[in-house]
This record gives structure tokens, sequence and C-alpha cells, in this order.
């Protein structure tokens, strides 16, 4: 029946029908949002009352002023430092494993299960390893004879309980970066690397003048996800140490879900997200002008 | 291969086994907790093995009280719904954007791809509210609406996958007479099956695993979905290791089943999905 329109006929009501489900869903679900949010983060609202008063900026400054919403970002650094680790293991693995090596693609298949694995259930994983009186790392930090860091709760110490759970999320996501240098690594013609070797280069060498020019984009890449993967923290310390102790593993999502959702604060809410979004969106910015001045 | 050669062959395995008894050690907790009896728990090491791999009865308990059936169901609704939506209207979204000329195609184009840099977790205070509108908190079509909506990873790899497929295919079906729909239908949507597998994967994993939109969209029992029944399990038994073990051993095994099988895959679209 179609078939006897004209194709231009065809085309507008192709372009009518496949175009407007999906535009209306991105409006619905990521433009307007982003616009709301801004408008709301300028007011006073709980959320369910009909009126909503203009505060101007007072949700701004109570984001930067109050040391408990601005300074719950410390939290998130720890998850941006062990990220950076967390990175260079994956450039080594992926180095080590782009060698010739029988069994590399078993060592790949292992060291990236943990990504695919469903993040609550190791999130428990882990809360057993860690576990004070029953877990298994004090269980073995004990039989090899640390009796004294046996005793460590590592879950339970405000000092350093951010870097823990952390630790857990370097478990997680090294395989992930870990694939992504080995699939950068692989573009990377063999005969570079042979005509290098014929020239006399060692090891080092040739990774630092060949593999790491040639991965530069990636690094960078890798390094971007894990600025924006440390700034929007949820799941792990919320599920493992509910923000605690004392407030101590609260990162600032879990904040602002608080704020939205038992507090019904949604205008300080809104601010406080449009300053993360603020962020993201600075750190992903520069990251896409960065990568994009490398293609001219 | 000289004896410096051969070092490093060796060292690189040393290091490579770490890393793997890294990865295994939490793992084979699970594993040989999930076998204990209540009994053997307490007075055993948590390293030991149990005395029998046929002990099923922590299974049996968590799939009772996790409610494991009804959650592996909801889960499952929650995906095929979304999957369905995804792969209809992002083919043909990704048909009409790319094989017409028309006014506003760059526009919209961009328009798609500057909301990446958009993170959903930021916007949930008010698509929250945009849900709850609708009615949709509480019900399963709610955190689907949210996945077919909020997230547009779908677009972009059907975008670049419909770019390889030649215009002279549709070109020589135009003269036979066919629609353009029945191009679409019959020739663009079977070429892009590659493209829909890795959407399948990936959408797959993610909405398994996803904690954050069922925890704040389906808080009620009966909506209950594969992360959140883990969640309310633990809370009822904390200290029962050997309980949570078997129940966290159930939750993960089906993706890394599913991993195991289609490795390939996932390498893959995990790389173009992390490279946009």
């Amino acid at each position: 029946m179609l078939s006897k329109l004209s194709f231009q006929t065809q085309k507008k009501v192709i372009l009518i029908c496949f175009i407007t489900i999906p535009l209306l869903l991105l409006f619905t679900f990521a433009y307007y949002p982003a616009l709301e949010l801004l408008r709301l983060s300028f007011m006073k609202w709980n959320g369910v009352s009909a009126n909503k008063e203009w505060i101007g900026f007072a949700n701004y400054v109570e984001v930067f002023s109050n040391p408990d919403i601005f300074g719950v970002f410390k939290h998130n650094f720890a998850y941006f430092v062990v990220g950076i680790i967390q990175n260079m293991l994956a450039l080594f693995f992926a180095v080590i494993l782009n060698t010739k090596l029988r069994g590399r693609n078993g060592f790949r298949l292992l060291l990236f299960l943990p990504y695919i694995l469903n993040g609550v259930a190791v999130a428990y994983l882990f809360g057993y390893v860690y576990d004070t009186t029953n877990g298994s790392l004090n269980a073995l930090l004990g039989s090899l004879g640390f009796e004294q860091l046996s005793q460590t709760s590592w879950l339970g110490n405000k000092d350093f309980v951010n870097y823990t759970l952390a630790s857990v999320g370097l478990w997680r996501f090294m395989g992930f970066n870990m694939v992504i240098y080995l699939g950068a690594l692989q573009s990377i013609p063999s005969d570079l690397y042979e005509a290098a070797s014929i020239d006399g280069a060692n090891a080092w060498q040739k990774f630092s003048k060949i593999t790491l020019p040639n991965i530069y984009k990636i690094i960078e890449l890798n390094l971007f996800l894990t600025v924006t993967g440390a700034l929007e923290v949820f799941d792990l310390p919320f599920v493992l140490t509910k923000g605690g102790p004392a407030g101590a593993s609260e990162t600032f999502v879990m904040k602002i879900i608080e704020t939205a959702f038992q507090f019904n604060n949604y205008g300080l809410a809104s601010a406080m997200s449009v300053v993360l979004l603020l962020f993201v969106v600075i750190v992903l910015s520069i990251q896409r002008y960065l990568l994009s001045r490398g293609d001219d | 291969m000289g004896v410096i050669g051969k070092l490093q062959q060796g060292l690189k395995y040393i290091i490579l086994c770490l890393a793997a008894l890294v990865i295994l050690f939490p793992p084979y907790i699970i594993v040989v907790n999930a076998f204990k009896t209540k009994e053997k728990f307490f007075e055993a090491s948590t390293m030991s093995l149990p005395d029998s791999f046929f002990y099923f009865d922590n299974f049996v308990q968590a799939f009772k009280q996790a409610s494991i059936p009804l959650a592996f169901g909801n889960t499952a609704t929650i995906i095929i719904v979304t999957l369905f939506f995804n792969i209809l209207l992002g083919s043909a979204f990704c048909y009409a954007i790319s094989r017409f000329q028309f006014r506003l195609q760059g526009i919209l184009v961009g328009l798609f791809m500057f909301a990446t840099i958009i993170p959903q977790i930021t916007t949930q205070v008010v698509n929250y509210k945009t849900i709850a509108s609708l009615g949709l908190t509480n019900n399963l079509m709610g955190p689907v609406l949210l996945y077919i909506g909020a997230d547009i990873i779908q677009i972009y790899i059907y975008l670049q996958f419909i770019k390889n497929i030649p215009y002279e295919l549709d070109e020589s079906a135009m003269i036979e007479g066919a629609s353009l729909v029945r191009i679409f239908r019959s020739i663009i949507f079977p070429l892009l099956a590659p493209a829909t597998y890795t959407i399948i994967i990936l959408k797959t994993i993610s909405i398994y695993n996803d904690f954050f939109v069922p925890y704040l969209y389906l808080p009620r029992a009966q909506h209950v979905v594969v992360s959140t029944s883990l969640m309310r399990f633990f809370g009822n038994n904390s200290g029962d290791w050997q309980l949570i073990s078997a129940a966290i051993l159930i939750i993960m095994i089906p993706t890394a089943v599913m991993y195991l099988f289609l490795q390939r895959y996932i390498f893959s679209g995990v790389t173009s999905g992390a490279v946009k």
C-alpha cells in the first residue's frame, strides 16, 4: 500500500513516524530535567506543595558554604585516587596480555569477569571479605601471622573507609579499563615494534616511544571515565556502609538522594544536582575538546 | 629465547597468577561458605572447604526468602520490554536520520549526541517527579520508560553501524519497487543484526546490574528485582553469611554464564560503548 505513494511522500511519513517518539523521549528525560533542575535550584520547594518560593542563589550558597554538603566531595576524592592506580594497573596488564603468552585469553577473561557481575552482589561479596570478625581478609591476615592487622575494622574506620570501598571499585572495574587499553594496543601496527627491535630498542624504549604516544587518547578517555565515575559513586557505599561510620563514606550522589527523598528539600537537591552536572559537563567538554583537537 | 627472555616470561606469569588470585579470592569464599551448614560455618575457618558440595539447604532458603523467582521474573519483564522498544525505536530512528537528507538532520544528531554528556544520575530528582506524574512509580513500566528514554547508547551504536551499509542497497530495492518501510524491514534491519546483538547484551547486563533505578522507583515488595532482592535479603539475615553467600551466588551466576558464552560480543560491545 505504501509503495503506491511517491518516495517523497513516503519519506515524509517515515521521518515523522520514526523520529517523533525518540525525540519526545529525549526532551522528556534529558533536556527537560536539565532545565527543570536549573529552575528548581532557585526555589524553596518540598516536592509536594503547590507553592514554590523563589529564593535566588540561596541554595547554591548553601551547597558551597555548608561543609556537610560540599565537603562530601572529599569522600569522592578517594575513588579518584584509587581510580588512577586502577588505570595504571589496567595499562600494565593490557601491555602484558598484548605480548605472546600462552593462556592470555584465559587471563583476559578472568580479569574482566568482575565487571559483568551484579553490583549489589559484588558489594556484599566484599562486605564479607572486609567483615571485622567473620571476614575472610582478616582471617587470611591472621593465618599469615599479622595478628595486629587482622583486627582491623576495614569498613568501620572513618579514616580509610572510602579507600576500602574504592578498592572494591578497583577490583570491579580494572578489567574494564584493561579491555579498552587492550583494544587500543592491538590496533598499533606490529611492524613498528619490529622496526624498533631491529634498531636495538629495549622494552622500555618501545613502551615509551611507540606504545604510549599511540594510545594517548585512550588513556585520556579512561582517565575521564575515572573522574566522572568518581563523581557519581552511589551503589557501593549505599549498599555496604549506608554512608557510615557517622557519614564518613557518604558520597555526593547519596547526599542528593537523601536531601530530595528523605528531607524533601527539592530546591537544595536540585542545586546540588546542577553543581554535579556542571562538574561532569566541564570534565567531559575538556575531554571532547582534547580529542577533537587531536583529530585535526 | 634467552635466559632473560625466559625470566621475563616467568615473571609475567607470576604477576598474572597473583592478579588471578586477587580476582578469585572473594568469589572463592562465597562458594565454599554457601555450601556450609550453620554449625560448620561457626566452627570452621571461613576459608575452609565445606563438608560437601551437595548441601543445598542455604540455596533453597535463599531462593524462598529472597523471592528469587519473583525477582527474576520482574527483572526479565523489564529487560524484555525495554529491549523491544529500544531496538524498534532505535533502529527506526537511525534509519530515518541517516538515510534521508533533510533540514535539521545535523541538529537532530547533535541533540542526541550532546545529551550523552548529561549524566542520568543527576537528573533523577526531576525524572522522579515526571515518572510519578505519569503514575508509573511502583510500576515495572516506570523503570522501563527510563531505560528507553534516558539511555541513548542504542542510538549511538546503530548510527555507527548503519553508516557501513552501502546506500546502493536501498537504491536498487527502490528500483525494484519496494516501499521505504519494506526496505527498512527486510534489508536494513536484518543487516543491523550485529549491532542489535551488541545492544541486547549491553542493555541486559546494565539493567540486570542496575540498582539505583529499581531502588528509587520500585520500593514495594511485589516489584522486587534482582538487585533489590539481595539487599532485602541481606537486611533480614545479616550475619548469616552462609545464607547470604548462597543468595549472592544465585544472583551472580546468570551474567557470569552469559559472559562465558558471549565473551567475544561483550568485549567488542564494551569497547565500542565506552569510546562513544
